[in-house]
């Protein structure tokens, strides 16, 4: 059914369709939404789950670790500091093979302390093991979320799930969403029946020591596991279009590539405002695609291969950087390029909410044709800098 | 695509006012992305709601630096906040006035100043000028109707019935005034 919502508030009732029975967050701009109309869910008895209350990030991350242990499916939501106080749970969280959900808004870190939006926070955990998705609009927050918990669930998958959503641009932007109908959700999403969980009568243990004996055989049993998600998106991606007829759980999504000179690539909401710079360019001649990536763990390097396989001008767009190397997204999409003629650009852009405007695409669109950059900082303001940090 | 740009200090219900709007023009049929922007996060700091409405699905993300419209709910921040720069020629405000409020000459923009605050206190009992000016842009943008707009106030007060009736009264006060 459509409706006219705030991000927040789509993605609340969004969790709630997926009927989880605990949820447990902390509250943290811009984050606090999603768990207060949660809780208000809980009090009003409209969604038969405990909403547990907790001193900070780390205790509800571990809240939601032992829910999901003993079998319930779990919710939780944070932001930057948050999620990085939550880090050592999260890894946990992964390694414990227990296919919790967590929205992200994303937010950027300290210091100095910014609580607008970049994608600092979810980049610096795409090691731990989680699958990510990223969301360009609210409507793919709501459909991530539903089809996430179905693919993290799967008995041959068994892995936490994070929807990374544009904080601000996002959980506080108010559009229209196609909010699915419950009788739909509980169909496509059987309830949660772990094949492993903590249970009186048939006692077992999660996350005890893995010596070196063992170790290494659970990190590679996680990482082929990931790889084996590439597939499993795509099955429950086709399978979320039968219920729902929308496209939006994927790999990666095209947009004008089929005979584009160049492409940009890029993640979550700035996808939006870049379909509107292409149509707009490609009016006047030009003749530009964007490749966004949904899904950013697993890597789906194949995938972007494919797409951008003919395309000789790639110019890729980070909310993030590894301060000292480059975007993250551009570190790794070089990589599956490797020794390929391509020009790859890469671009930091929209840290702490700086906006990423039409002209800032149009820049980046006008780089990635003229030089190869590895990490180009755009929007720079030079009365900022240093004399000898300046760029000419 | 239209954009408008909300100029209001934080408490003054300007991403209230947005919301209302998205939904009015939700309730005719276009798609509308209404958005904040916050400066310190602090109450009486000068802040932003913005709403930018299309007959398909808006996709741009940023901020609205050259809008079709404004609202100006605070008129304190004509000046401090260049409320009358950067418009789009031909550009309409609604702006909220006060008795020493001066409001500017332009060729390239169509005033429109009501004592907003003034009638919202007469019929709400409360200076709030949001539902006021909703009333008067219905009938100054062309673009929202005034049934469309009643639809949403009447669902935004749905849980409060003594303010429903008071803010559907000052929507058609709004709209009369202009």
């Amino acid at each position: 059914m459509k409706k006219y919502l705030e991000g927040s508030w789509a993605i609340a009732q969004a969790a709630k369709l997926c009927k989880p029975g605990v949820i447990s967050a902390y509250p943290i701009t811009p984050q606090t939404h999603i768990v207060e109309h949660l809780a208000k869910f809980v009090a009003d008895g409209e969604i038969n789950a405990q909403s547990i209350n907790v001193e900070s990030e780390h205790s509800a991350a571990s809240v939601v670790l032992g829910s999901e242990a003993t079998g319930v499916r779990s919710f939780t939501a944070t932001s930057s500091q948050g999620l990085l106080l939550m880090g050592e749970v999260v890894f946990n969280i992964a390694g414990m093979r227990l296919p919790i959900m967590m929205v992200c808004a994303n937010r950027a870190v300290s210091a100095p302390i910014n609580i607008w939006n970049d994608q600092q926070d979810s980049i610096s955990l795409r090691d731990s093991g989680w699958i990510q998705f990223y969301a360009e609009n609210n409507q793919e927050a709501i459909d991530l979320i539903i089809a996430g918990y179905k693919i993290g669930e799967n008995p041959k998958i068994m892995l936490p799930v994070m929807v990374c959503v544009d904080g601000f641009i996002l959980t506080h932007g108010m559009e229209t969403v196609d909010m699915p109908d419950a009788k739909t959700v509980d169909k496509f999403l059987p309830p949660y029946n772990p094949p492993f969980k903590l249970d009186i009568n048939n006692p077992l243990s999660f996350g005890l020591l893995g010596d070196p004996t063992v170790y290494t055989e659970t990190r590679y049993a996680l990482h082929k596991t990931l790889e084996d998600v590439i597939k499993e998106v795509g099955r429950v991606g086709a399978e979320f279009k039968s219920s729902f007829g929308r496209d939006s759980v994927c790999l990666v999504e095209g947009y004008k590539l089929e005979d584009a000179q160049i492409a940009l690539v890029a993640m979550g909401s700035v996808c939006g405002t870049i379909k509107d710079v292409i149509d707009a360019e490609r009016e006047k001649g030009a003749k530009v695609g964007l490749l966004k990536i949904v899904t950013y763990r697993p890597f789906p390097g194949e995938a972007i291969k494919k797409a951008l396989k003919n395309i000789p001008y790639i110019g890729v767009i980070d909310k993030d950087i590894s301060l000292g190397s480059a975007g993250a997204l551009y570190t790794e999409l070089s990589a599956a390029f490797n020794a390929t003629d391509k020009k790859i650009s890469g671009f930091v852009a929209g840290l702490g909410g700086r906006d990423i405007t039409i002209d800032t695409i149009k820049g980046i669109i006008e780089s990635t044709k003229k030089e190869v950059n590895p990490c180009k900082f755009v929007d720079l303001k030079p009365e900022l800098l240093w004399e000898e940090f300046k760029v000419t | 695509m239209k954009e408008v740009k909300i100029y209001a200090r934080a408490g003054q219900g300007a991403i209230t006012t947005a919301a209302i709007l998205g939904e009015a023009l939700f309730h005719q049929e276009m798609y509308a992305y209404a958005f904040p922007h916050f400066g310190a996060a602090r109450m009486g700091a000068p802040m932003n709601a913005f709403i930018r409405f299309d007959d398909k699905p808006v996709r741009l993300r940023s901020q609205i630096h050259n809008p079709d419209f404004i609202i100006v709910i605070d008129p304190t921040l004509i000046e401090s906040e260049k409320c009358f720069s950067n418009l789009k020629k031909g550009a309409k405000a609604v702006v909220c006035v006060r008795e020493k409020t001066k409001l500017p000459q332009s060729a390239d923009v169509e005033i429109h100043g009501l004592p907003a605050e003034k009638i919202a206190t007469d019929i709400i009992g409360q200076p709030y000028a949001n539902t006021v000016l909703l009333g008067a842009f219905a009938r100054v943008s062309g673009e929202l109707k005034l049934e469309s707009l009643l639809k949403a106030v009447e669902k935004r007060f749905e849980a409060k019935p003594e303010l429903k009736q008071k803010n559907l009264d000052a929507v058609k006060k709004g709209y009369e005034s202009v």
